[in-house]
Parts: C-alpha cells; sequence; structure tokens
C-alpha cells in the first residue's frame, strides 16, 4: 500500500492514470464495451454493416444535435423541457412556411420559432425569475398545443424537393446528410464551450451564479442566451424531423427531451451546472442509439427493451456520477 | 453603572460550572485551565478576540466537543461524557448566530420541530403546538402568530422564534451568540427586555458580542478570554470601557508593524464619495475621499454596513443617493461589469461563495473578471491566459501542483489569493478587500499585507474593510469606522498611533477598538 504510493507520487503509472479519471470517462469505456459486446453477440444479425451503422446514426443525428445544446443549459445550471415539443411545432411551422413561400421562407419560419420561444422561455426565467424547469415545462404544453391547432392536428407534406436534400432527407456521398448535420453542429457547440468566452461564462454561471456576478459577468444575459440556443437549435431538429420525413407532424419529438437529457448526462455533464462536455453528450445520444438497435436486433420485444435500456443508463450514470454531488 | 447587581451575585445558585478545561487542536491550545461559571438569574458576557476560544468553549457546552481535561457540571451534576442531546436534556438551549429555523414552516412547526405533540391517534396535533406556542410567547411578552411562516417573519421575531423554541424544551441556561448583528435597535430594546424577564424568572444567560454598549446594558458580569485563557471574570460594574478594551485585547498582541511602510499617497484624487445611501438600507450616509496609492482602512461591527458599501462601490448593490466621483468625473456604477471596466475591483467577503468557482480550476477562476481582455474575437486567447495565470500563481506563490488544479483542492489562504489575484489581472486602479485575511493562515496573512503595501506603492488605491484592528492600523494610511451605515471622518494613522490625547496610555488598537465601540464618535 505504502509501495503503490511512493510510486505514484514520483511518476504516474498508466494504471494509476485510469483508476484516477475512469469514472471521467465512462461513458467512452461504457461505449466501447456496448459496442464490442453487440458486435460480438449480433455479427450474424447484420449488427455492424455499414447499413445498420448508418441507420444508428441516422436514428440518432436528431437527438445528438438537440443534446449538444442541452449540453449548455444543463452546464449554466439550468434545464430545458420544451424541446421535444419545440421541435414538433417547427416542424409544423417550416412545412406550413414553406408550402406558402417556398424554402427559404420555410427555413426563415422555423428559426424563427425557435427564436421567439427561447425569447419567451428567456424573459420569463431571467426578468420573472421563473425557474426554467417551470417555464419549459409550460412551454412544452403550448408548443405542443399551438402545433396541434395551426396544423389542425394533420401531417403537413414538404414538396418542395430541395428540401429534404438540405434537411436530413438524403446523403453527401455515402454520408447521411443527418450524420453532417450532427458533426457540424457538434463541433460548434464543442468549440463554443470548451474555447470561448461564452462558454466560460456559462460554466462560471453553472458553477456558483454568485461568485460569477461578483466577477463582473452579467449572469442574466448568459442564460438567456443559453435557453434561446437551446430553443433555435431545437427548432433546427424539427426541421431535420421535417426534412427526413417529408412532412411536419405535431407529434414529431415527443418524448425527445427525456432522451436528450438522458444522453447528456450520460455523457457526463452534471445536471446541477458547471461542468458539461459536448462530446461526451453525443457519445451518449450514439451509445443510448446502439442500445436501442442491439436490443432490436437481439429479438426483445418492446417491454424489455425498455426494461433493459434503463437499467443501461442508470448504470452507466451511476458509475459516472457516484460521489459528484455538490455538498 | 451602580453596583446594585453585585451584593446579590454570591447568593445565586450556578447553573453552569466549567473547571479547568482545557482542549488542542493539533499543536493549538484553544483552551487552556479555563474556568467559567455562570449563575441562574444572570446574564453573563462571554467576551474576547475572534480566536480567544469562546466558540470553543460553547461548543464544549454544547456537548459538540469533548474537552482534553476539565470537569462540567450542569445544575450541580458532574457530567463526566457531555453529548449535544444529554446537553439539551439537561436545559443547554442556544441560540444561533445563523438562523437555524426552516423558512417554509410556521413558527409553531418550527418550535417544535422534531418533538411534535401528538393527538391519541399519533398525528401531529397542530393545535396543541399552536396554543403552546401562543403560551410561550404570551410567558415571553411578545407577540408573533405561532401559525404565521418562519420566512414572513423580520429577523427580529425568528430570534425571537429561536428563544422560544430553546424555552419550549424546558432550557435553563440560554446561550446567544452575537444575536443583534442583524436586528434593528427597536428589535435589540425587545430582546433586551425579554432578557431581563427571563433573568428575573431565574435563568441563566450567556451573551456572546462584539458590542461592547450592549455588554453595559443588559449584562451582570464579564469573562473575559485571550488567546485561549481566561483573563478575568468580574461584575460588569467593576468595568469602564477602555479597561474591558484593554483587557480583551492585551497588552502585546501580535506585533505587524513590519508591515507598516511610510505612506506612498499621491496628490491625485482618485475616488470621491459624497453621501453614498443604500437603497436597501435606510439611514445609510457615508463620504470620503481616496487618493492614489493610498490605503484606506474601514473598521466597523458586523453589520455595521461595510460590505453593503464595498457592494455599493461595485455596482452590486443599488444606491438611493449621493455622488460617486471617479478620476475627477461623477458617474454611476449600475454593475459589477461596469465597475470593471472602470477599473475597479472587490475582492469579497466569503470567498467560497462571491469569490471563487470552488470546483473550477486556478485558471478558470482568474480568468473570469479578464475575459473580455482575452483576446479581442469570441475565443479565449488561452496562451495569454495560461501565461497571466502562471505569472500570478508566482508573483503571490500560490502553492499549488499546476494552474489546472480545482479551487476546492487548495488551503483557505491560496484560494484567497486565487481571488486576489483575479482581480490582480483586471490591473485595477481601485481594490476594495473585504475581510481579506478572514480565515487564512498567519503566514498568508501577512502575505496579503505585504501585497496590499506593494500595490499601494505601485500606485493603486485600496479600500481595505478588516474587523482585525491590529492589522487594519499596521496596513492602512487612513482609517475611518463604518456604524449604522454612516462612515466617520477618517483618522490619519498617527492620530491613533501617537501619545496624545486622551486616552493617550492605550494602544493604537485599543484607541481604535474604543472609537469603534463609541460609533465612530471620536470628535
Amino acid at each position: 500500500m505504502a509501495e503503490t504510493t511512493a510510486i505514484t507520487e514520483r511518476r504516474e503509472t498508466p494504471l494509476g492514470y485510469f483508476k484516477r479519471t475512469w469514472r471521467q470517462n465512462i461513458i467512452y469505456i461504457g461505449f466501447v464495451v456496448v459496442f464490442v459486446f453487440f458486435a460480438a453477440t449480433l455479427h450474424d444479425k447484420g449488427f455492424l454493416t455499414p447499413n445498420n451503422l448508418l441507420n444508428i446514426a441516422r436514428q440518432t443525428a436528431i437527438i445528438a444535435v438537440m443534446a449538444v445544446a442541452m449540453t449548455l443549459v444543463l452546464s449554466s445550471g439550468e434545464i430545458d423541457l420544451s424541446v421535444g415539443a419545440v421541435a414538433g411545432l417547427a416542424s409544423v411551422t417550416t412545412a406550413m412556411a414553406v408550402a406558402w413561400g417556398g424554402l427559404p421562407v420555410g427555413i426563415a419560419a422555423g428559426l424563427m420559432t425557435g427564436l421567439s420561444v427561447g425569447l419567451i422561455n428567456g424573459f420569463l426565467s431571467t426578468q420573472l425569475m421563473i425557474p426554467t424547469f417551470l417555464t419549459t415545462l409550460a412551454m412544452m404544453g403550448i408548443a405542443r398545443g399551438t402545433a396541434m391547432w395551426i396544423s389542425d392536428t394533420a401531417a403537413i407534406p414538404v414538396l418542395d424537393r430541395t428540401y429534404p436534400a438540405i434537411f436530413g432527407g438524403g446523403n453527401i456521398g455515402p454520408i447521411p446528410t443527418l450524420l453532417v448535420w450532427m458533426l457540424i453542429i457538434g463541433v460548434i457547440g464543442h468549440v463554443v464551450l470548451r474555447r470561448t468566452k461564452f462558454g466560460r461564462q456559462v460554466l462560471a454561471v453553472g458553477g456558483n451564479v454568485v461568485a460569477a456576478r461578483y466577477s463582473g459577468i452579467n449572469t442574466g444575459r448568459v442564460k438567456l442566451w443559453v435557453i434561446v440556443i437551446s430553443a433555435v437549435t431545437a427548432s433546427l431538429a424539427g426541421m431535420l424531423y421535417a426534412g427526413r420525413l417529408q412532412t411536419g407532424r405535431f407529434q414529431l419529438g415527443e418524448g425527445d427531451e427525456l432522451s436528450v437529457i438522458a444522453a447528456v448526462v450520460l455523457g457526463g455533464t452534471s445536471l446541477f451546472g458547471g461542468k458539461g462536455t459536448v462530446v461526451g453528450s453525443i457519445i451518449g445520444a450514439l451509445m443510448i442509439g446502439v442500445i436501442n438497435n442491439g436490443l432490436i436486433l437481439m429479438g426483445l420485444e418492446y417491454s424489455q427493451q425498455l426494461i433493459a435500456r434503463g437499467g443501461i443508463i442508470i448504470l452507466a450514470v451511476a458509475l459516472s456520477q457516484a460521489g459528484t454531488r455538490p455538498a | 453603572m451602580g453596583g446594585r447587581r453585585v451584593i446579590e451575585l454570591a447568593a445565586k445558585p450556578v447553573a453552569v460550572e466549567m473547571t479547568a478545561i482545557s482542549k488542542r487542536f493539533g499543536g493549538v491550545h484553544a483552551l487552556r485551565e479555563v474556568s467559567f461559571t455562570v449563575c441562574s438569574g444572570e446574564i453573563h458576557a462571554l467576551l474576547g478576540e475572534n480566536g480567544a476560544g469562546k466558540s470553543t468553549i460553547l461548543k464544549i457546552l454544547r456537548g459538540v466537543q469533548a474537552p482534553d481535561s476539565g470537569t462540567i457540571a450542569i445544575g450541580g451534576e458532574v457530567l463526566g461524557h457531555l453529548t449535544p442531546k444529554l446537553a439539551r436534556q439537561k436545559g443547554i438551549g442556544m441560540i444561533f448566530q445563523e438562523m437555524s429555523l426552516v423558512p417554509t414552516l410556521t413558527v409553531a412547526q418550527n418550535i417544535f420541530l422534531a418533538s411534535e405533540p401528538l393527538t391519541p391517534a399519533g398525528l401531529i396535533d397542530d393545535r396543541n403546538m399552536e396554543r403552546r406556542s401562543a403560551e410561550i410567547f404570551a410567558s415571553m411578552g411578545v407577540e408573533i402568530n405561532p401559525s404565521a411562516l418562519v420566512a414572513d417573519l423580520s429577523t427580529g421575531q425568528q430570534q425571537l422564534t429561536e428563544i422560544a423554541k430553546a424555552l419550549s424544551q424546558n432550557a435553563a441556561v440560554l446561550v446567544l451568540d452575537e444575536p443583534t448583528s442583524a436586528l434593528t435597535a427597536g428589535e435589540v430594546d425587545i430582546l433586551f427586555d425579554l432578557l431581563r424577564r427571563l433573568r428575573a424568572e431565574g435563568k441563566a444567560i450567556v451573551y456572546v458580542s462584539h458590542r461592547m454598549d450592549e455588554i453595559f446594558r443588559i449584562a451582570d458580569h464579564a469573562t473575559v478570554l485571550r488567546d485561549g485563557r481566561l483573563i478575568n471574570s468580574r461584575p460588569i460594574a467593576d468595568y469602564s470601557l477602555p479597561t474591558l478594551i484593554a483587557d480583551i485585547m492585551g497588552k502585546a498582541t501580535r506585533d505587524l508593524s513590519e508591515f507598516t511602510t511610510a505612506s506612498t499617497a499621491q496628490d491625485e484624487i482618485i475616488l470621491k464619495v459624497e453621501h453614498l445611501s443604500s437603497k436597501l438600507r435606510k439611514g445609510g450616509d457615508v463620504s470620503f475621499s481616496l487618493r492614489r496609492g493610498e490605503v484606506l482602512g474601514i473598521a466597523g461591527l458586523l453589520g455595521a454596513g461595510r460590505s453593503r458599501l464595498a457592494r455599493m462601490l461595485f455596482g452590486l448593490e443599488p444606491i438611493a443617493g449621493g455622488t460617486i466621483t471617479l478620476r475627477g468625473q461623477t458617474t454611476t456604477i449600475g454593475s459589477a461589469k461596469q465597475a470593471t471596466e472602470l477599473g475597479i475591483g472587490l475582492v469579497p467577503e466569503d470567498r467560497r461563495r462571491q469569490g471563487l468557482v470552488l470546483p473550477h480550476s486556478i485558471q478558470d477562476n482568474i480568468e473570469l473578471p479578464i475575459l473580455g481582455r482575452l483576446g479581442s474575437t469570441p475565443f479565449v486567447d488561452l496562451f495569454k491566459s495560461r501565461s497571466t495565470t502562471d505569472e500570478l500563481i508566482k508573483r503571490l506563490a500560490i502553492k499549488t501542483a499546476s494552474r489546472e488544479a480545482a479551487a476546492n483542492s487548495l488551503s483557505g489562504g491560496n484560494q484567497q489569493k486565487i481571488v486576489i489575484g483575479k482581480w490582480l489581472a483586471t490591473d485595477p486602479d481601485i481594490l476594495i478587500m473585504d475581510e481579506p485575511t478572514a480565515g487564512i493562515d498567519i503566514g498568508s496573512k501577512g502575505e496579503v499585507l505585504r501585497l496590499v503595501r506593494e500595490l499601494a506603492a505601485d500606485g493603486k488605491s485600496i479600500i481595505f474593510i478588516s474587523s482585525e484592528l491590529a492589522e487594519l492600523i499596521a496596513v492602512s494610511d487612513r482609517i475611518a469606522v463604518m456604524s449604522g451605515g454612516r462612515l466617520s471622518e477618517p483618522l490619519d494613522k498617527a492620530e491613533l498611533t501617537g501619545t496624545t490625547g486622551d486616552a493617550a496610555e492605550l494602544r493604537a488598537e485599543q484607541k481604535l477598538q474604543l472609537i469603534v465601540q463609541q460609533g465612530g464618535n471620536h470628535g
């Protein structure tokens, strides 16, 4: 015992480094373990075929896009429960606007949807001091209801041909467009959180809002921006849904908020703020996608899939977050 | 100050008798052979500077800490092994400085928290609880609605509720630690009326306060501790303010003269404040001027409004009236961001809560106020950030393995250096330091004081707020005293250290203490 301490004091062994940091990197280890497990047990069922893997990416990409913005939200100590509903609403407004005024109008309408929702959420949370848990919970219903109302609960087809090509329908070469979107948003999110002044402010506000204010940071504005970014990204996700299915529908994105939050927390971002990783969130989303896909290929029933998925998520989060709660 | 109570004392039954109590923490003697006797029907002031041993002896009385040696008897019964529960059963009631009430529960629910009266069916008997609470308040002679929420009460009413809670547990000995620091003058009067009434009922009351005027108003007896030793225990009538202060502060405290240098104040007045008052506290009035290269010390008691002044000058507390003139121009300071841009820095009072994002690295913490200057793009100039951090780690001798170390992995002194460092990084003209040496080791203290003089020599102006009068005198060029939100006319240090004027026989700290206790009136 004393001997090992002496060694680590002099120079850290690879094993020592692993022991110290494995909890932080549990998501990457877990992803590899799950992937290798399915690759070994399901190779005869086509798990490793390029087609299946691209399928996983396609199904996961939209969750991953929202997870990038949610990483910022949780890092700042807030939460956004309205992302799924905003995605649904944006899919409807985009589809309607494309039908009415063509492609540019459609894109503008989708993004404006997110911007308006974000500003309302942000105003209520930073000016009226209503916790984001409540504002976005209420907004979840309002956005979903608005989508039902303006679409008359009908699916709205996207007939424009260019739209699906840009927003997630097709491929660029061999790569699905959705995957490209995920990578672009992921890289932007990662750089914003890790390398920009804004990212530092987000983490500081989430880590200790009082100290951030005492350091001259306009904490309200930082939170407002984070909430707006989340809503705009959610509306982009809705536009990707509309492109992939060539339809805008109010049900799209239903329940996504929970998958998104699960992916982000699984990735190692703290639910209490101050600590976040965009790469982890994307891997977290992919891991959920791989688990879903693997469980289906294993031939589990839907009920069994739900239970197995829940168990794996609890295990991963328990391992990565154990002992990291704030005092 | 009559001697009428002195004669009665001998006849009173002893409520608490602590004999020859010693307690060490590591190599530090917190208490050496201290005896402390409190009688029923008396208000007993326990006095001493920070670190004198007051809180240790109270913790031992409450059973939170065990003494290394010595005996404790409560109500004549010697108790070998005192636990918090046993202490409570034996009638020790503690009124905490930081309120220990649950704000979302009612007054009655708080009073009977964890000892709720039950109905025969085993459910909580709310009516019984409220009736008994009302009885307690009636016996105390105060009016508080037992069904009101604690969050809706004033600070004074909360304090009274705490006392009611202790009384409901049949406390025979009430310990009050700085009970008036957050109370208005009217609330203090109500509290004192109550304490006198409780005294008449035969309760023993231990009263801890730094406010000597209160001690002379309310206490019968005073016990003075200094550096863990019992200095004196005698009726308050035997004391005058100067003799009491002399007992508390001692003849020779730490010699801080090595930090004293000749004044480096220049002629230019960098900051002039006239009749400043806060929106959040009425009756404030602060005027002073600060020269380039000058250290202005601000003394005052807890709750005098010193931190409020710091926050007003830093844009964190709304200003009701008055003018701030910075470098000859009248300005308003509306936010901390603006204050930072105007060249003002604040090392705040509560380093862990206000000063640092504890789980983040040294570099991340130091970066925060200078993000705007780390390159002109939206990206953080990491090279500049690293070199700034490394420079400050070196300059302030922060003991750490690397700039990546989390702030909460460092000692208190090193944490404070990070907070100071993050403001030095902004290169401020004016640095406000609010209790910068509180809770840090003696070595770091010296380094902070030396740094203050170095900064002044560099032409920075410093507003130095501290409750440690010796260091305040050592480091300041002029000293002003805050009391009730008002700032006195600053004194030159020579007026305190010189041997002329009234109370010439007192040391500088004792003179300053006298002024602080008299509310800044030294004219």
